[in-house]
């Protein structure tokens, strides 16, 4: 079995190596998380459907899904202009604000949480300008789109960046001289190369705004059927020693983490490709 | 003489045809004035909130927050958890990329998936699930509770947790880096006479110090500033089972923003120097890798 399953070589350590990787691998991460699945598996179905179809329930995967959809789109938009103008464009501070795309990435979540709670408040340096506009962020699911956009701009970014920087010239000179004008080169040349690259970041983005938590929590202000995200109701069900109920809303977040990491590899097989080919 | 021949071609072969990619100045100006507007509203706004309201009563107020007996603790156990996390996952990291990256084998793919795993779990559920192997009602509850031994809502549980959530960032660093570096270097120090410590000491761990540094610097910055995972065992027992991020939530809560803040500000700092850092590891890199 040994020889088919590995391929001869003369590096030492495979066998420690991969037995160790295993190992901790198991004890951390897999056995650990097998638990959700196993918890589940011990209450009663029709006590797992009450307990994920309830209405506050409900109400925050609407929250969480729809917030998540909308900062990811924000996130695509404005995270393609910045990676644009980072690759295209040469300014004064171009490195430092290529640096700072990271930020979101390098900040605790329960920093920007309350940074941005005290930035969109009704008297902070933001919401000041916007509450006379009848626009409330904080303490709204405005708020939460504001956050999880905060945290997925730089998935974005960073996604798209290499992609347009590996774009050949020729394409766009070939476009051009072929008589095709600067907007046409765009939608026709350019975007339809950065478009699985868009994708792939929309949908890490995307992904982590779901199971988002330090940067929400704060400025949602957390009422009830209103600004509550579902991992809030799987700490709010801890706190209540509802561990069966936990569990429940956990293995429902679980199953769709796993089915976005799947799209997420297929996405990025696909972006190689291109960049392989194109 | 040769020099003159070789320049008069490239020059040709930039002036030609680049003026394509040249947008109108109005157009460059503004898309890069937007961007850098939004980049300042979305990202350096709240980092400088954080010090201004850090500062906001004055640097004795600033310097007693940050010296008060529960940021302390709250900065000792934050550092406890790290020290211990950060090893744990650098070892693994390597061992894994070796075995991933110098051998063929079945289900590699598999196993490269299955180690990103904790960046696709949410915090909460990253914490969550030691909670259920270890908490009262856990798998483990019972036999914990008769030796008293307490893992969830004590330090063994923030280290878990912790780690659970640092797991992949030195792995997913190495394993592009080793990949591109191929395996004849190593090889050839075989082929040489050297041993298998011997190969590892000087040629593998030297082609992927910078990278492996960028690894431990993302996974530190993660363990220091974890919020979500550590909330859920953390039992938020002030002076005991308080980390920095938490920290930072118990004094906002209690409307003690100048304090919450100040303590904000040591975990902005890390960020920035984690930013700075990881700018220079990356051109480190870069340069070893040509």
């Amino acid at each position: 079995m040994s020889i088919s399953f590995k391929r001869p070589s003369i590096l030492p350590g495979f066998w420690p190596a991969f037995s160790y990787t295993i190992l901790y691998l198991s004890l951390i991460v897999l056995i650990p998380l097998s638990a959700v699945f196993l918890k589940s598996l011990t209450s009663s179905w029709s006590h797992l459907w009450n307990v994920i179809t309830s209405p506050q329930v409900m109400a925050s995967y609407r929250l969480s899904f729809g917030a998540s959809l909308v900062a990811g789109m924000i996130s695509v938009v404005i995270g393609f202009l910045v990676a644009w103008v980072l690759v295209r464009y040469q300014f004064p501070g171009k490195a430092l604000a290529d640096a700072l795309v990271d930020l979101p990435f390098a900040l605790p979540t329960a920093v920007a949480g309350i940074a941005l709670t005290s930035l969109y408040t009704e008297h902070g340096w933001l919401g000041r300008y916007l509450a006379p506009l009848g626009i409330k962020v904080a303490f709204t699911p405005l708020g939460v789109v504001v956050a999880l956009t905060f945290i997925g701009l730089p998935f974005v970014v960073r996604s798209v960046q290499p992609v347009l920087a590996d774009a050949d010239a020729e394409l766009e000179e070939a476009a051009s001289s072929l008589g095709a004008n600067r907007w046409q080169v765009f939608r026709l040349v350019i975007f339809p190369i950065v478009r699985p690259a868009l994708l792939t970041g929309f949908a890490l983005a995307f992904a982590r705004a779901l199971g988002e938590y330090g940067s929400v929590i704060f400025i949602a202000g957390n009422m009830p059927m209103k600004t509550e995200i579902t991992p809030l109701l799987i700490v709010t069900k801890l706190e209540q020693y509802d561990y069966a109920g936990a569990t429940a809303i956990a293995a429902v977040m679980l199953t769709a983490s796993f089915l976005l990491l799947l799209a997420i590899n297929a996405l990025e097989r696909r972006t190689r490709k291109f960049m392989v080919t194109g | 003489m040769a020099t003159v021949a070789l320049e008069l071609p490239q020059k040709r072969a930039s002036a030609v045809p680049r003026n394509v990619r040249h947008d109108p100045p109005l157009v460059r100006w503004g898309l890069t004035l937007l961007a850098l507007l939004a980049l300042g509203v979305f990202i350096v706004l709240p980092l400088v909130a954080v010090f201004v309201q850090a500062f906001e009563k004055g640097v004795p107020a600033y310097l007693a927050a940050i010296r008060e007996p529960d940021t302390l603790s709250a900065i000792r156990l934050s550092l406890l958890a790290a020290g211990i996390s950060v090893p744990l996952n650098v070892i693994f990291g390597v061992t894994a990329a070796w075995a991933v990256t110098k051998f063929q084998f079945k289900g590699k793919n598999a196993l490269v998936t299955l180690i990103d795993i904790p960046f696709a779990v949410s915090p909460v559920v990253s914490g969550l699930i030691y909670v259920l192997v270890f908490g009262a009602q856990g798998w483990f509850g019972e036999w914990l509770g008769d030796h008293d031994i307490r893992i969830i809502f004590a330090v063994p549980g923030i280290i878990l947790a912790t780690t659970f959530v640092t797991f992949p960032f030195v792995a997913r660093e190495l394993i592009p880096l080793m990949q591109s570096q191929g395996t004849d270097e190593e090889e050839a120090a075989l082929t040489l006479g050297a041993n298998g410590w011997q190969m590892f000491f000087k040629i593998t761990l030297p082609n992927i110090r910078w990278g492996l540094l960028h690894g431990v610097v993302l996974c530190t910055a993660r363990a220091l500033g974890e919020f979500g995972a550590v909330s859920v065992v953390s039992g938020h027992i002030r002076g005991q089972t308080n980390t920095l991020p938490l920290h930072v939530e118990i004094l906002y809560n209690e409307y003690n923003y100048s304090g919450a803040f100040a303590v904000a500000s040591l975990l902005s700092v890390i960020a920035v120097i984690t930013l700075t850092l990881k700018k220079f590891l990356q051109w480190k890199t870069k340069e070893g890798a040509k």
